[in-house]
């Protein structure tokens, strides 16, 4: 049984804060980072929009004119989400697993979470507010529709005083 | 030809297709000889002048002039992702206006996805907003974009001219995007970036940024002076081209190659085709379409039939049928063609439905990207910046009294 800590720009600081306060001892943790490939795929399809660029095979360097951002793009990816991992393993400053998982981010999250005992992930959305609007679309799904128990964190502490006053008037007592 | 241009079998160049089907065109007697020739003969510069651009793009990104904006964007955004869509948009709005698209879709797009991972900021909002800008900020000179050289030359407006119409109707047209991003990206851009800082990154090429200025005065100059503003491309790419090869940094090969002849064929090969098209049926088709005058319900209407045209077959061929029709009500129509197919190709992410639908059948066991969000940021930012910018165009053209 394992923690799975969801790992994305930004907020990672915040979920292995949170997993080295809440995971036990003997529990493993795995330290989850997906690559979303409609980035490089945007890239790809704004090529392919080039109409009349193409250039014979074998003549197409991997830069500049001819060359695909869309590959490039998949190049600096990968090494991009290695740095991330090891800059979260490092702060973590206990054994874990890395997993780099590719496709539609919030899908792979919850497949991985599948089995595990915890998913540790940050709101996002608009930080100045308590609410509405907390999570973004991909961590939206997640908390939705994940198989396991979700810790959900403030990425830096909440700048929030209290909750908003309940709404009064019809059907509601002060 | 435009099945060939968009499948590319065997990754053949489109050339490959274009000028057969030019000869046929010829030999079957859709387009005479002569008119083939003057279409052809019209072009040559416009092509010319494009290439001239693209050489020039290419010195530009040998020199590090990218990689040292996408450095000063980063240290200038200090981890805020707000302030790193703002640089990502001033920049890929600069360098689609001066560079042309193409620099921007080949060139930048990496570099901006580097960017964003050195800042420790998610990489999808600033990587579309670079799709996006390419074809939105590609409203302001006629180098912008290929279609603009097209219809620059069949207008009668000179350079200085275009960039005053277009100017509020780029702008225009920015500032929806902008909007429209911080809007739907709200959540990937709310929070802050948390990896380290960014190194100083590479030093900015002062010398190529100043003969970029220059090139830039010189379109203005030439224009002014009733010359082609091709000649100032020509001394950017004479002194950076130059430097470079004496520096042995470029060979001549590669210039020649950064210059893309069988890109240049092709434009030339496709517009003998779409006028033996536009010749024989297309024409009159289009032509009942399209209301006539330059009132503003007249060139929203153009908009929308150059952008619904441009979805359909690629705005390069789209461009080229719709000018001959619209070029004899002078200025603001063609103006209004070239919003509709500048900004029209931000729909789907890859410009048309033709590649969009080839993409479909050669990924359809691949679903693993999530492109759902661009189209749906498409239909939000097309229809709005179409509305606006014509509406702003319309404005610049009764204020220029044009």
């Amino acid at each position: 049984m394992s923690v799975v800590v969801w790992i994305t720009e930004g907020t990672w600081p915040a979920c292995v804060a949170a997993a080295r306060v809440h995971a036990a001892r003997e529990q493993e943790i795995v330290l989850l980072y997906v690559h979303d490939d409609g980035v490089a795929e945007s890239a790809h399809g704004a090529f392919a929009g080039l109409l009349g660029r193409g250039r014979p095979r074998g003549h197409r360097p991997p830069q500049g004119w001819g060359s695909d951002p869309g590959h490039r793009i998949e190049e600096l990816g990968e090494p991009a989400a290695r740095r991330l991992l090891a800059e979260a393993a490092r702060r973590l400053g206990r054994p874990a697993q890395a997993l780099l998982a590719h496709g539609r981010t919030e899908r792979e999250v919850v497949q991985a979470a599948t089995g595990a005992e915890l998913l540790v992930c940050a709101r996002d959305g608009d930080l100045s507010r308590a609410g509405p609007h907390s999570l973004g679309p991909a961590t939206r799904f997640v908390v939705d529709h994940a198989p396991c128990p979700v810790l959900l964190v403030w990425p830096a502490g909440p700048d929030h005083e209290s909750p908003p006053p309940p709404p009064s008037g019809p059907g509601h007592r002060r | 030809m435009l099945v060939f241009a968009v499948v590319r079998p065997r990754g053949l160049p489109e050339a490959v297709a274009a000028v057969p089907a030019a000869c046929l065109a010829v030999a079957v007697g859709a387009v005479p000889p002569r008119q083939a020739w003057e279409q052809t003969r019209e072009l040559l510069p416009v092509v010319g002048f494009l290439a001239l651009v693209l050489v020039l793009a290419h010195l530009c990104a040998e020199e590090g002039l990218f990689e040292a904006a996408g450095a000063a964007v980063a240290r200038w955004c200090g981890g805020r992702p707000q302030r790193l869509l703002a640089g990502v948009f001033s920049v890929a709005a600069a360098v689609t206006a001066v560079l042309s698209l193409d620099a921007t879709v080949v060139l930048l797009t990496p570099v901006v996805f580097a960017t964003a991972a050195r800042a420790g900021a998610r990489a999808r909002p600033h990587v579309y907003a670079t799709a996006h800008l390419a074809n939105s900020a590609s409203l302001l000179l006629p180098v912008s974009n290929l279609t603009n050289l097209l219809a620059f030359d069949a207008g009668g407006l000179t350079f200085t001219r275009f960039a005053a119409v277009m100017a509020l109707p780029w702008l225009a047209a920015i500032a929806v995007e902008y909007a429209a991003f911080r809007a739907f990206f709200r959540a990937d851009l709310a929070v802050p970036a948390a990896s380290g800082t960014p190194g100083k990154g590479p030093d900015v090429p002062l010398f190529t940024l100043v003969v970029l200025a220059l090139t830039l005065a010189g379109f203005a100059v030439t224009s002014l002076a009733g010359l082609e503003p091709a000649w100032a491309a020509l001394g950017g790419v004479l002194v950076l081209g130059g430097r470079a090869l004496l520096r042995r940094r470029t060979a001549p090969r590669e210039l020649i190659g950064a210059a893309s002849p069988l890109f240049c064929l092709f434009v030339l090969a496709l517009g003998i085709v779409v006028k033996g098209v536009v010749d024989h049926g297309l024409g009159t088709g289009l032509g009942r379409l399209l209301p006539d005058g330059d009132s503003l319900p007249a060139l929203l209407g153009v908009a929308a039939v150059a952008a619904v045209l441009a979805n359909v077959i690629n705005n390069l061929p789209a461009v080229l049928a719709l000018l001959p029709l619209t070029a004899p009500g002078g200025p603001g129509p063609v103006l209004a063609v070239l919003l509709g197919v500048n900004l029209g190709p931000n729909l789907t992410y890859v410009g048309s439905l033709a590649t969009l639908l080839w993409r479909r059948i050669l990924h359809r066991h691949d679903v693993r990207a999530d492109l759902g969000s661009f189209t749906r940021l498409g239909l939000v930012t097309v229809p709005a910046t179409l509305l606006v910018s014509t509406v702003a165009l319309w404005g610049m053209l009764h204020i220029t009294g044009t």
